[in-house]
């Protein structure tokens, strides 16, 4: 699966202009970032709405490593991610104790608060302006590679082996004590499950890959500054995890592909409509919000639980009876997804 | 002494501003269970049809009730189109449809309005008052300003504690199935709940709007301290919204004022969000968040 989408990747980037090749690395540090974040809401059960800040992290360190010392771009990857992780771990531990809205209003606050640091200290961080990120292609492709392509194949890399990651993470052990603590902690508790420490590992695990989104943004857009990290960017992530689907990876790269390329191609029919400039920039935004509004109303599970639910009309009934052998009284076993869905309904935890 | 009094007397009067939008919060949290993030966008929007009728009757006050209405008509039409058909879906679906109608309003405001900056005018004078040759650090509007949202807030207090459809609200709030079962129409309720969030928000947008400055986002940063205001006093309690805002408010001008310089604005969030943290590791659900009163 992997490998075919690497082999998709190439072909496209190859294929479509270098514009396109900047969205295909857009996308995949979108992808990077929301299927961290589907680790933490989907999985462990945590909501984030300030995981701008872990990317604001990653980015700046990213910048501050090529800008003193100058290291290859996969050591810096790996810098970045091992600083945000521990940034991860702190605030893990801070919002292990949290419920609900609370855990939104402190995860809220810090989203907006860290980018201020920027400001604060302008000598360091470059204030407003930013930082500079230099990038550049490795010799042996030549002088006549296309710069956006590889940092599109870069991108795509890094987000592929996350991607695989975190499925294998999701099916050990630490994934379905992440499951057990999204669905009951006092049971989780009772099995013998370190809630806390788990609830922290997921911060870590979804900091590390917003981290490295981050340090992808830096370099795929040469520049870091206070407002590639602003609100907005941490509100699109969750709102990219929870309309692709909260319930699986795949939905994060759905997610992701709505958020890059819904308002891009809404401005460009906007603009070439002749509209007037204060409508033809407000058009792209109105229909972002009605789209949001009509796919969390339309497909409540997100477009993955849209597309599972298409599949399964046209697969017919010979994919629901999977449990028979190891439940075959008549009640039905609904899927760990849907089980915590309903879960949550009950418990209002926002 | 006099800074300190100055600092503490303009703190209030922000912390009013927080109070009211905390407030909206809280009733709709207690409600519907909810945190509604279009909160901001509506009372920026109603304050925005505040300015076109001053423009027009050249009259503030004219404005103002409109203004109020309009958060009052916004509020139900927002629960009653898009926040109600998310009943029984996952709450977190509720979320992001108010983010999209956030973005939303921000978008028809951009429309409508345009994107740049307008001024909005203040009901009294702004030039700071003096007590005895003294400036005290407020102005006549800011007096206005924190006599109005508590004005407001006692209104509500009252009106929920002594009339049946404040008992109403309050029953279905604390439990939907059995006020329901006892003859309320619940979702009427949550509606007027809506209704008088919108109201709460558009007296925050209209009275905050002379300080900053009216644009699409203008209401963002005021939105966020509103709600850290509301977590910091326990999204259950109005008490505690109101606490908290004035904590908040107390706290910021204190950090903008004495540390002083770029560096004092530029950190006020991080003083919220230590103050926030603070209060969070103490009293994870707030300062009147739980089921026991204490003062802090």
């Amino acid at each position: 699966m992997a490998i075919v989408v690497a082999v998709i990747v190439v072909f496209l980037s190859i294929k479509l202009n270098s514009f396109r090749d900047y969205q295909i690395a857009e996308i995949a540090f979108e992808v990077t970032a929301v299927a961290g974040l589907t680790v933490l809401t989907g999985l462990s059960g945590q909501i984030s709405l300030g995981h701008a800040a872990f990317m604001a992290i990653g980015g700046y360190t990213t910048a501050l490593v090529l800008l003193h010392l100058a290291w290859p771009f996969y050591v810096v990857l790996l810098v970045a991610a091992a600083v945000t992780a521990v940034a991860g771990a702190v605030v893990g531990a801070a919002a292990a104790r949290l419920r609900g809205p609370y855990l939104a209003g402190a995860t809220l606050l810090l989203g907006v608060a860290l980018p201020a640091i920027a400001y604060a200290w302008p000598a360091t961080f470059g204030g407003d302006q930013g930082l500079n990120v230099s990038f550049t292609t490795p010799a042996f492709l030549g002088a006549n590679f296309p710069p956006t392509r590889w940092l599109a194949w870069v991108a795509a890399l890094v987000a592929l082996i996350v991607m695989v990651l975190l499925a294998n993470l999701n099916h050990s052990r630490i994934g379905r004590n992440w499951r057990a603590v999204r669905d009951d902690d006092v049971a989780a508790a009772l099995d013998g499950i370190n809630v806390a420490a788990a609830r922290i590992l997921a911060f870590v695990v979804s900091a590390t890959c917003a981290g490295l989104a981050g340090a992808l943004l830096a370099i795929v857009t040469t520049l870091v500054g206070p407002g590639s990290f602003t609100l907005t960017v941490s509100i699109s992530l969750l709102t990219a995890a929870v309309i692709g689907g909260l319930g699986s990876l795949a939905g994060a790269l759905w997610g992701s592909l709505v958020i890059v390329l819904v308002p891009t191609y809404v401005t460009d029919v906007a603009t070439s409509h002749g509209l007037s400039a204060s409508v033809g920039s407000n058009i792209p935004i109105v229909a972002y919000g009605v789209l949001l509004i009509l796919v969390m109303l339309l497909f409540p599970q997100g477009i993955q639980g849209g597309l599972q639910r298409l599949f399964s009309l046209f697969s017919g009934p010979d994919q629901k009876p999977r449990t028979w052998r190891t439940a075959p009284t008549p009640h039905v076993t609904p899927s760990a997804d849907q089980a915590a869905a309903s879960q949550h309904e009950k418990e209002g935890t926002l | 002494m006099v800074e300190f009094l100055q600092f503490t007397l303009s703190g209030i009067v922000f912390g009013m501003v927080y109070a009211a939008i905390a407030l909206s919060l809280v009733l709709i949290w207690r409600g519907t269970r909810l945190l509604n993030f279009a909160q901001g966008g509506m009372a920026m929007f109603t304050t925005y049809v505040a300015i076109e009728v001053i423009y027009k009757t050249h009259s503030y006050w004219a404005g103002f009730v409109i203004a109020l209405a309009a958060g009052l008509v916004l509020g139900a039409v927002c629960e009653l189109t898009v926040v109600r058909p998310t009943t029984g879906k996952p709450p977190l679906n509720a979320v992001i449809v108010t983010i999209g109608l956030l973005i939303l309003i921000e978008g028809l405001a951009g429309i409508f309005f345009g994107g740049q900056y307008r001024s909005f005018p203040a009901a009294f004078s702004i030039i700071g008052l003096r007590v005895g040759g003294t400036p005290i650090g407020v102005s006549r509007f800011d007096v206005f300003v924190a006599l109005a949202v508590l004005a407001a807030t006692l209104v509500l207090a009252a009106a929920f504690r002594y009339t049946a459809a404040g008992l109403r609200m309050r029953a279905a709030a604390f439990n939907p199935t059995i006020a329901r079962l006892s003859g309320i129409r619940v979702g009427r309720v949550l509606t007027v709940g809506w209704a008088l969030a919108g109201l709460l928000g558009a007296l925050a947008g209209v009275l905050v709007s002379p300080s900053t400055f009216l644009y699409p986002n203008s209401m963002d940063a005021i939105f966020v301290y509103g709600f850290t205001a509301a977590v910091i006093g326990g999204l259950d309690s109005a008490v505690g919204a109101v606490v908290g805002g004035l904590i908040l408010g107390v706290v910021l001008s204190y950090a903008g004022g004495y540390v002083g310089g770029s560096v004092g604005s530029d950190l006020t969030s991080l003083v919220a969000l230590g103050i926030l943290v603070a209060v969070l590791m103490i009293r994870p659900d707030g300062l009147f968040g739980g089921a026991r009163m204490r003062r802090v």
